[in-house]
């Protein structure tokens, strides 16, 4: 059973050993942005979670950091 | 020198006290008078200051099956001779005896207060069950060590029996038992900080003051192949709760996690849900929890048809100073939970 790790600090979650790891926002607010308008923040939030989605269907082999 | 010796109570299983093998692995606790076995060298090496006034024998397999009522019954054979110190073992690489010699260490010292050492192999199970409570002392992994293992052992017994300080494990060789003990020193944080940098810039060696702990490393998961009839869970350590936070996860250090349902539920509201972290500042997922445990997302996408099934608990703790072996033992009891309900993948979410 895969598991994704959506993390704001990624050294963290590298140390900690999560294989799956897409970079969140912020601490406080990982998926979220209280400055942006409340769709814009839906949206940014959806395409995080796209993100995550398409990890845990890719394979990796080790730590893998999902950028971009 | 000494006026009076201190007295010394040495733990054996039946195999060094010489009662027998694996057929006699089932006794259970009895008390011999004077140094068996191995306690007899220790006797020669305390010589004069100690003495060995006695030795608790208990079969490996009767110790293991029984381990509560057979250290308590260790402690009383033990106290009826006045230990001032009480040694067990060495153990060695036996599982089974380390767990002898650690779970009487560990009694004797809570019951009767008094100062306690063992010895054992580093790879011993028994080491981590005990190592934080009890003096561990490492060996070899047999017997060959034994020599060298009592003559530790007795280095250990002598300052204990004379009421000397026991000082940090780089010093006096045992296992680390993962304290921290505060001490004064003459130099500054900044300045020590600043003589490690450059000990290392010039490659030579340098003790942290804070050695980080290690974690586990897991194999990946194989990917999920079909989405579209997969079913996703969605966990955090962001410390999402119902509102009021009925567990009562604690806001720091946490002691558990919770499942609740998100059945029916599309969208985290603030007036049905909060954050009970303590480490983050909470007014963001306070007003939209979803900043943190992204349900709304998650939830349209299951509409959507992206992924098959949204699972209808999800799990939560709070990770603030929360100790590594709490974490593993939330994550293994999770990992357990989702795997009977047949989750295909999981979006864990930290802060």
């Amino acid at each position: 059973m895969p598991v994704v790790h959506m993390a704001s600090i990624v050294p963290i979650s590298l140390t900690v050993g999560a294989n799956r790891i897409v970079p969140t926002v912020a601490i406080p607010h990982p998926l979220g942005n209280p400055e942006l308008a409340e769709d814009e923040e839906r949206e940014l939030r959806l395409s995080l979670v796209k993100k995550a989605l398409r990890a845990l269907q890719t394979e990796v082999e080790e730590q893998t950091v999902f950028e971009g | 020198m000494a006026e009076k010796k201190f007295r010394v109570v040495h733990y054996l299983n039946q195999f060094f006290a010489q009662i027998g093998g694996e057929e006699k692995a089932n006794i259970p606790p009895l008390i011999r008078e004077g140094a068996v076995g191995p306690g007899r060298v220790l006797q020669k090496i305390l010589g004069e200051e100690g003495e060995v006034v006695a030795t608790v024998v208990c079969g490996d397999g009767y110790f293991a099956e029984n381990i509560e009522a057979a250290a308590e019954r260790v402690v009383e054979l033990a106290s009826s001779y006045k230990p001032d110190v009480f040694v067990a073992g060495p153990a060695f690489n036996a599982g089974r005896y380390g767990v002898a010699c650690g779970g009487s260490c560990s009694a004797v010292s809570e019951k009767l207060g008094i100062p306690v050492v063992t010895a054992m192999y580093e790879e011993n199970p028994a080491l981590d069950l005990y190592r934080k409570e009890v003096y561990i002392i490492p060996t070899a992994d047999s017997a060959r060590g034994m020599r060298e293992a009592i003559l530790k052992m007795a280095t250990f017994v002598r300052k204990m029996g004379l009421g000397q300080e026991i000082g940090p494990p780089q010093e006096e060789g045992y296992f680390p038992r993962g304290l921290r003990v505060n001490q004064f020193v003459d130099r500054t944080g900044a300045e020590r900080a600043v003589d490690m940098l450059l000990l290392k810039l010039k490659g030579e060696p340098f003790q942290t003051e804070y050695p980080m702990p290690t974690f586990e490393r897991v194999p990946p998961s194989p990917a999920i192949r079909d989405l579209r009839s997969a079913t996703i869970a969605l966990v955090t350590s962001g410390g999402i709760v119902p509102s009021g936070n009925p567990d009562r996860i604690e806001a720091a250090s946490a002691s558990k996690f919770a499942e609740y349902s998100i059945a029916g539920v599309d969208d985290l509201t603030s007036d049905a849900y909060q954050t009970c972290h303590g480490g983050y500042d909470p007014v963001y997922a306070n007003e939209d929890p979803d900043r943190v445990l992204p349900l709304d997302a998650a939830r349209s996408l299951e509409k959507d048809g992206a992924i098959g099934k949204l699972y209808d608990l999800y799990y939560v703790t709070v990770g603030n100073a929360t100790s590594v072996a709490s974490a593993q033992k939330f994550g293994k009891a999770i990992a357990e939970k989702l795997k009977a309900a047949d989750v295909d993948g999981v979006i864990l979410t930290s802060t």
